[in-house]
């Protein structure tokens, strides 16, 4: 992978744990949807061959040395693109969940909006999408929680389908939260008065894996996010800002 | 209330001499074991003087100095763990941050090798 050099040049971030069944066919779609465009996996230290499935397809690999958690792998991605000058990342799961047909509108929202981060939406544009109570229980306390702090309606803030620019690529390679980023991620960009936009998208069921949010985690995980969400507020630096001559 | 002081004062001087221990065998780095003696010392010198203890307990309102000691021991140990966890988050961090960089210095190398080879 090159150097970008192109105003509007796109990288697709794949983080991948353990995702040897479906990483493979999630690059091929990602080539098909938008050929040209490189996709680069980032494998989270998996104990099966996800990288070397992943090369196959024709994606380029960073390997982590040991396991660093959603966050970390995704993170990793952030600096390399931004290392390289990516100007656009779009982030789409390695276990097939996202159809990949839908990142060209991504990317049109990212370049068209103002917005800094666009988010692929299950719930938006009259979506309907089956998930289980507790997760559409969680996701309604959390739409909620976030309406107070962002000051606009956001109706998926768990999905992973993200493209973000330039200007959030520079912010999220310095302040990235590690563990269940997606919510955290919206206030990190919230503290910096950044916009995001929201566009419909189809979800798929997982190809293979393992879900890492299992039944201890998904007690742990609401704690774990609004402590993080909570932080983040108190780091709010738009008074500080204001206060500033 | 004599067997609890003695027990309080044993109780350090084995913590005084494990952290001394662990420093020497270098289990624990001299910057990490400050806290953990300052800790045991503490308790030392309070379970070696009856007359500290008891002003302490008369300040603070209790009736029973040994009470006191307890307290002692209680925060002494809740700062030095808070200090440990804070510690832990920096090195997770540090740790965090040079994983991210040998993965993507690695990607750089191999991207290298290959164009390398391709070249010639």
């Amino acid at each position: 992978m090159k150097t970008a050099s192109r105003p509007d040049s796109l990288l697709i971030l794949v983080p991948a744990f353990n995702e040897e069944v479906a990483v493979g066919q999630v690059v091929r779609e990602v080539h098909q949807a938008v050929p040209e465009v490189p996709v680069l996996v980032v494998d989270d230290c998996s104990i099966d061959s996800t990288a070397a499935v992943a090369r196959e397809a024709g994606a380029e690999v960073i390997s982590l040395p040991h396991h660093l958690g959603l966050g970390g792998a995704v993170q990793a991605g952030y600096k390399l693109a931004f290392e390289l000058g990516f100007q656009y990342v779009i982030r789409i799961d390695g276990d097939g969940q996202h159809d990949p047909r839908y990142i060209p509108v991504i990317f049109e929202a990212l370049r068209t909006s103002a917005c800094q981060m666009v988010i692929g939406s299950r719930f938006v544009g009259g979506n309907s999408h089956q998930t289980s109570l507790a997760r559409s229980l969680g996701i309604r306390f959390f739409c909620l929680i976030l309406r107070l702090i962002l000051g606009k309606p956001v109706h998926d803030p768990t999905s992973g389908f993200v493209g973000v620019n330039r200007a959030a690529l520079q912010v999220f390679s310095k302040s990235f939260p590690l563990e269940y980023p997606e919510i955290e991620a919206l206030v990190v960009l919230q503290r910096r008065a950044f916009q995001f936009l929201e566009v419909p998208c189809r979800m798929r069921r997982r190809m293979g894996g393992k879900s890492s949010i299992t039944a201890l985690k998904s007690i742990y995980y609401p704690v774990h996010v609004l402590l993080g969400v909570f932080v983040n507020v108190l780091k709010y630096e738009g008074r500080r800002r204001r206060k500033q001559p | 209330m004599n067997n609890l002081l003695n027990f309080t004062a044993g109780l350090s001087v084995a913590l005084i001499v494990l952290v001394l221990v662990s420093v020497r065998r270098a289990h624990i780095r001299v910057e990490y074991s400050v806290s953990w003696l300052g800790a045991a010392v503490t308790l030392l010198v309070l379970s070696r003087s009856q007359s500290l203890l008891e002003k302490l307990a008369s300040f603070l309102g209790i009736e029973d100095p040994p009470l006191v000691l307890l307290l002692l021991v209680g925060c002494l140990f809740l700062l030095v763990l808070y200090r440990v966890s804070s510690v832990i988050s920096e090195l997770k961090d540090a740790n965090i941050a040079l994983a991210q960089r040998m993965a993507i210095l690695e990607y750089h190398l191999q991207s290298a090798h290959e164009e390398t080879q391709r070249r010639g």
